[in-house]
């Protein structure tokens, strides 16, 4: 897509990269349900993209397609300016794609360490055996990881409960825990699924500081997905709407909020 | 037509016969995980518990005698009756509805939510704790089971069969019966559950038991009807397998056998049981019939696991599962 | 001496990773093993070592082995003892095969032959989950099983269908064959263990274990964030059979001298190591010792209590025996489902409280 200016300046004046994803015509079937309908979008580098639309909309698929857990019928996903073959979600996680669960996916038996420490797996390359005899590369290598670890749990406030075990954590802190996760794996692109639901007010101002930060200091592009429209509108720099597995509109906050579908979509709309 | 073919034929039948006790083994886990998820390692033991209780009652032994006699130095054995077969079966029912409301009440009910696999290894523990229960309660021995089901072979096939290939078919009246008995089980245990108040129940608990719960089913006593009617069938089976070849340990190991049929038919499926132990019990008896002796034989021990095991890495639901669609 | 952490600063994450951080656990620790290696050796009988260290031993390798798989990895297995079986027969056939390479050699490739084989059964697990992955391992234990039993090569076509351990040294002392000194089968026994609990220690506290973990907690979001479930899972069956093909293989050359597959490695050997790991907890290496502990001492305690003390006769306590395994495996699970480990725990946060709890 040459034809996209390289540099994107947002409503408030901030500049955006170059496109670093874009999806082409995706198509997505389960069964005989359409779940997502020819859509296409990019992520441009260093912006935080949402993706919003009613229940059933298909956001999570379409979350789960880019993170390569879903596989689509038709169309194409575009990474850094390269067709992005099938893959498994594993490789696309070494890719440098990590996310965030709706229904938050930590591992329960594990301490928050662990857990955030499991977020740096795709950086970690010793073998089965040099672990086995831990000193020397494998201890080295997992000092080394673990300061990037402790980087990330200082930077969201977690570090009274890096040794407790996730299970049993009140759920706002859990999503923490699992931001964290994906934080430390260092990622270009990160996903979030709904990073919000279930909040208090407090919580989520909380959670939209933490997102803008880490998309402020580490630079890192985000696309997430949120129900809360207030929110969205004030965080993202620009937004995808998505109604019956469709996209009825793509713009900044401002345009996507002047969209006539939009409105339609959740206002509702007098059919005939 | 040569005689490979016809044996083979005979082969087939007796197969077909031994599955339909192998889908009844079956069927008893499937009626408990599906009404409470759990996986019921024990059934095998409870039908050796049910075939010994039964004989026991038959032939008034007295309970846990070698035990008595032990602490008490005395000589008890038995009490001198001898107990028609309907009234003790009766009696053995009884029994095992008692031990399901002691399963539930002193086990299960206290790991309501617990993971699956902990239930799993619970029952394994329970299959420990029963087989002991029940040596201490009749004693070890091998016992004769004599219910008054006809044995040997059936003449009537024999010279039926006789008359068409020149060569008269192995049928054990025995195998007729069961599979007879089998197949009336299974056909009420489906209208039970299909059309009766406590069926609808037991399906609304299998679904979810939240739900259920909240609709004002009672939940334990859908699981009691539920280990119930699981140790009726266990009843049967030990009934069938304890007069073909006594009443003794390697009964409970017909558990064993069921295991394959479960991976084969699917833990939830009343059909995919019945045609699992069907497929398996065939399959097992043909395979040892044409490449058994060739290897060895004594095949029956693994050729079901891994007829299982194959078919489920290219169907990984079962025969009726349905295609999973996973989700984050 | 306080049982505490506190004023036992951590400065570096090295410190912060050792696996006993607490200073009075660690020499706790270096006193077992000054005990096990300096003065057991001097102590035991036969009587002792064959009814309770060599069975303890190599029932706690077998129990760690299972424990990565099970425990760690979350896919549970009834194959063990299939997989014992295998390591016997591996350093049965080695033993004869090679006569004049180390035992210990043998051992461990007995270990290397059982982990392939482990993953070749665990391939499975790939697309099998839960219950019929736990039914499907039952395929390795009764086909192996038959296997051995049939195939007379692997028993070298003897009489008796039976393997029997020829003599074999370590620096000059006997350790299989009839003629062993208790303290040499002993030790080499101990040695194994410690290599095997010292790796298990390393693997599961490192970039490996929190892989396993995660395909235990939750397999699709592992996948997600970068865990390759073949390798991950592929790598804890290896690992597993690795430590249950030395445990078999120890099991036949040391212990045994002398076996039969169906008899030694039945299925009845599969449900004993899983209850190890069950009664000791789920995903704790000292959980595995100290279940192999327990279901090692409640046999002879229950038979020197029954039949010794009271004369109860042999067979009512066998039954007994089954009762009461059974009973604490559902009394396990019912108050405490992370086993003997957990209860460790609490003793030891409690301690680290004592004398002032509140």
């Amino acid at each position: 897509m040459s034809a996209v200016a390289e540099e994107f300046i947002t409503e408030d004046g901030r500049k955006i990269g170059a496109v670093v994803m874009e999806m082409k015509n995706i198509t997505l079937k389960f069964g005989g349900v359409v779940a997502i309908k020819d859509i296409s979008f990019d992520i441009r580098q260093g912006e935080i993209r949402a993706i919003i639309g009613p229940n059933g909309a298909g956001k999570s698929s379409m979350l789960n397609v880019i993170s390569g857990f879903y596989h689509p019928q038709e169309g194409e996903v575009w990474y850094k300016g390269a067709r992005r073959p099938t893959m498994r979600p594993y490789q696309v996680a070494a890719q440098g794609i990590a996310r965030t669960f709706q229904n938050i996916a930590l591992f329960e038996g594990m301490s928050v360490l662990d857990n955030v420490m499991t977020g740096r797996l795709t950086h970690m390359k010793t073998n089965m055996f040099q672990q086995g005899l831990w000193y020397g590369k494998a201890r080295a290598e997992e000092i080394e990881n673990r300061q990037k670890a402790e980087e990330i749990i200082d930077f969201l406030e977690i570090q009274a409960i890096r040794k407790t075990p996730v299970g049993r954590l009140p759920y706002g802190l859990k999503k923490r825990v699992e931001l964290a996760r994906a934080l430390a794996a260092e990622p270009s692109i990160l996903l979030l699924d709904e990073p919000m639901a279930g909040m208090n007010v407090e919580e989520k101002e909380d959670m939209s500081r933490f997102i803008l930060d880490v998309n402020d200091e580490f630079g890192t592009t985000i696309a997430l997905i949120e129900h809360d429209m207030g929110v969205v509108m004030d965080l993202s720099d620009r937004v995808v709407v998505m109604d019956y597995g469709k996209k009825i509109g793509d713009g900044t906050p401002d345009e996507v909020r002047n969209n006539q579908n939009v409105i339609d979509a959740y206002l509702g709309v007098a059919h005939d | 037509m040569p005689e490979q073919f016809i044996w083979g034929i005979e082969v087939f039948l007796n197969g077909l016969m031994a599955g339909v006790l192998y889908a009844l083994v079956a069927l008893g886990f499937v009626l408990i995980y599906k009404a409470s998820g759990i996986f019921n390692y024990a059934q095998g033991v409870m039908a050796l518990f049910a075939a010994m209780t039964l004989v026991g009652i038959m032939n008034g032994q007295v309970p846990f005698a070698h035990l008595i006699n032990a602490i008490f130095g005395t000589n008890v054995h038995h009490f001198g009756w001898h107990v028609p077969a309907f009234v003790a079966i009766l009696l053995t029912a009884c029994v095992m509805v008692g031990f399901a409301w002691i399963v539930q009440r002193f086990i299960f009910r206290h790991l309501v939510g617990q993971e699956p696999i902990i239930l799993f290894m619970a029952t394994i523990g329970l299959a420990y704790f029963l087989e002991g229960v029940s040596d201490l309660m009749w004693n070890s021995e091998i016992k004769k089971l004599d219910v008054g089901l006809p044995q040997g072979i059936n003449f009537a096939i024999d010279d039926y069969t006789y008359g068409i290939f020149g060569y008269g078919f192995f049928i054990d009246n025995l195998d007729i019966v069961a599979t007879i008995i089998a197949a009336i089980l299974v056909l009420a245990l489906t209208i039970f559950s299909q059309y009766s108040k406590q069926g609808r129940a037991m399906r609304a608990v299998a679904d979810d038991h939240q739900a259920a719960l909240s609709v004002g089913v009672s939940l334990n006593f859908v699981w009691i009807m539920v280990w119930s009617v699981a140790g009726f069938v266990a009843l049967v089976a030990g009934i069938m397998w304890g007069t073909k070849s006594g009443v003794q340990f390697s009964l409970s190991l017909i558990a064993l056998k069921a295991l394959p049929v479960l991976m084969l038919g699917g833990f939830t499926s009343i059909p995919g049981a019945i045609v699992g132990g069907l497929i398996i019990g065939v399959g097992e008896k043909l395979f040892e019939f044409a490449v058994g002796p060739m290897i060895g034989g004594a095949t029956e021990n693994w050729f079901a696991y891994v007829l299982a095991l194959i078919f489920l890495v290219f169907r990984p639901q079962g025969l009726f599962g349905e295609k999973i669609i996973e989700r984050v | 001496m306080f049982y505490r952490e506190s004023g036992d600063f951590k400065t570096t994450y090295i410190d912060d990773d050792q696996t006993f951080p607490i200073k009075f656990d660690r020499y706790r620790y270096y006193a077992v093993m000054f005990v096990a290696f300096a003065i057991i050796p001097f102590m035991v009988n036969d009587y002792w070592v064959n009814a309770i260290f060599l069975p303890f031993l190599i029932y706690s390798i077998a129990a760690i082995g299972l424990n990565i798989l099970v425990g760690y990895c979350g896919q549970v297995s009834l194959g063990t003892g299939g997989f014992m079986a295998v390591g016997a027969y591996a350093v049965y056939k080695l033993m004869t095969a090679f006569p004049d390479v180390s035992i210990v050699f043998h051992i461990f490739a007995a270990g290397a032959i059982t982990a392939a084989v482990g993953v070749l059964f665990g391939l499975p697990s790939l697309r099998i989950k839960g219950f019929y992955l736990a039914v499907a391992t039952l395929a390795a234990q009764f086909f192996l099983v038959w296997l051995f039993n049939r195939v007379p090569w692997f028993y070298n076509y003897s009489a008796s269908g039976q393997i029997n351990a020829p003599e074999r040294t370590v620096f000059g002392e006997a350790v299989t064959g009839p003629n062993v000194n208790a303290w040499a089968v002993y030790l080499i026994c101990l040695v194994f263990v410690t290599i095997t609990a010292l790796i298990a220690r390393n693997l599961t506290r490192g970039t490996l274990g929190r892989k396993w973990m995660a395909i235990r907690d939750m397999d699709i979001a592992a996948e997600i964030i970068g865990v390759n479930p073949l390798t991950a899972k592929m790598s804890a069956f290896a690992v597993s059979s690795f430590f249950i093909g030395i445990s078999g293989a120890l099991f036949f050359a040391v212990y045994l001298g002398a076996a039969e597959t169906g008899e030694a490695f039945g299925i009845t050997k599969s449900f004993l190591i899983l209850f190890m790991i069950i009664i000791g907890g789920l995903g704790s290496i000292f959980g595995s010792f100290a279940g192999a502990a327990f279901l090692v001492l409640l046999p002879v305690f229950l038979k020197v209590v029954g039949a010794d003390w009271l004369g109860v006769p042999t067979d009512i306590v066998a039954h007994f025996q089954l009762v009461i395994v059974g009973a604490l495996i559902i009394l396990f699970l019912v108050l405490e489902p992370h086993g003997l480990a957990q209860l460790w725990r609490v003793a030891k946060e409690k301690l680290r409280l004592w004398p002032f709890p509140h």
